[in-house]
């Protein structure tokens, strides 16, 4: 599929980043950072995510087919998650029985 | 495989969002249940998990390049760490059985009120079922790891035909990545507090 062929270099590099990113997101969640730590431990596992896809799944060399459906996946997740917690947090607002 | 990593996506999105409203719901009982996980057993697979997506991409690299013998090396190093992995989980879920903190009559987690211990048996239910889903993803993974191992063998993936290999390290990587989201929100999120809220 993907014809680039990235070097071991970079491979190594990019295992080596997110090793790094494992030891900072273990560190950092014995350290109080109130509302923050929820906001830095996804943070990093998002920084993550890009390594692993864009290098390791090759997404950085993949079609531009390919993107779409990865980005519009997430589009939907993020709805998902979205709009199922504006539902959550919202009720009871209204003060209307059974809302 | 593209399209179907993305109906994978949204299946366990629907438990990190079960999560995340229960979580939301009682923020002080997760912390601590949350904090009753050892976090090195954690740390350390998220490194063993990280090194078998290395050396999977590894493998895939090897049948771009036509290297017949690194493709299946590669392969079985994956699975092996793999299976270390698996292996770490069974210790931790082991111990869970010892405290009884698997949800259910005798479940008692320390340092909580009796009438938060259902809200705490919630927090491990989803322990559980995210693990125990993403452990069930890593079986298959190993699964499909052994057949590629044979085929390998026999020297059936060269630079033109090496689709298999190139998708089985999608999935690989997909649960890695699932991984990479449940470490934090199951293992670290809220560990900095350390008193329990009696």
């Amino acid at each position: 599929m993907s014809e680039h062929i990235d070097s071991l270099k970079t491979y190594l590099l990019v295992f080596a980043c997110l090793i790094v990113l494992t030891g900072v997101t273990t560190a950092v969640a014995f350290v109080d950072l109130g509302a923050f730590s929820v906001v830095v431990a996804l943070g990093i596992a998002v920084c993550k995510m890009m390594l692993v896809s864009l290098f390791f799944m090759h997404v950085r060399h993949s079609s531009r087919l390919t993107k779409l459906i990865l980005i519009g996946g997430l589009l939907w997740l993020g709805i998902m998650l979205s709009m199922t917690l504006t539902d959550f947090a919202t009720r009871g607002v209204m003060g209307v029985p059974g809302r | 495989m593209w399209i179907f990593l993305i109906t994978e996506i949204m299946f366990f999105g629907g438990m990190f969002l079960a999560y995340t409203i229960y979580r939301g719901t009682y923020p002080e009982v997760f912390a601590v249940a949350s904090s009753s996980i050892k976090i090195f057993l954690g740390a350390a697979n998220t490194v063993v998990l990280l090194g078998s997506s290395l050396t999977m991409v590894l493998a895939v690299r090897a049948a771009q390049l036509g290297q017949q013998r690194a493709i299946v090396i590669f392969l079985i190093l994956t699975l092996l760490l793999g299976g270390v992995f698996l292996g770490v989980k069974a210790v931790e879920w082991k111990e869970k059985f010892d405290e009884h903190h698997i949800p259910g009559p005798t479940f008692h987690l320390e340092g909580l009120p009796d009438d938060q211990q259902g809200h705490a048996q919630l927090f491990f239910s989803l322990y559980f079922a995210m693990t125990g889903l993403h452990a069930l993803h890593m079986v298959i993974g190993a699964g499909i790891l052994i057949t590629l191992i044979f085929q390998a063998r026999k020297g059936k993936f060269t630079p033109d035909y090496m689709t298999p290999v190139d998708v089985a390290g999608l999935y690989w990587h997909f649960v890695d990545v699932v991984w990479i989201f449940l470490f934090p929100l199951l293992y670290l999120i809220d560990r900095h507090m350390k008193q329990p809220p009696l």
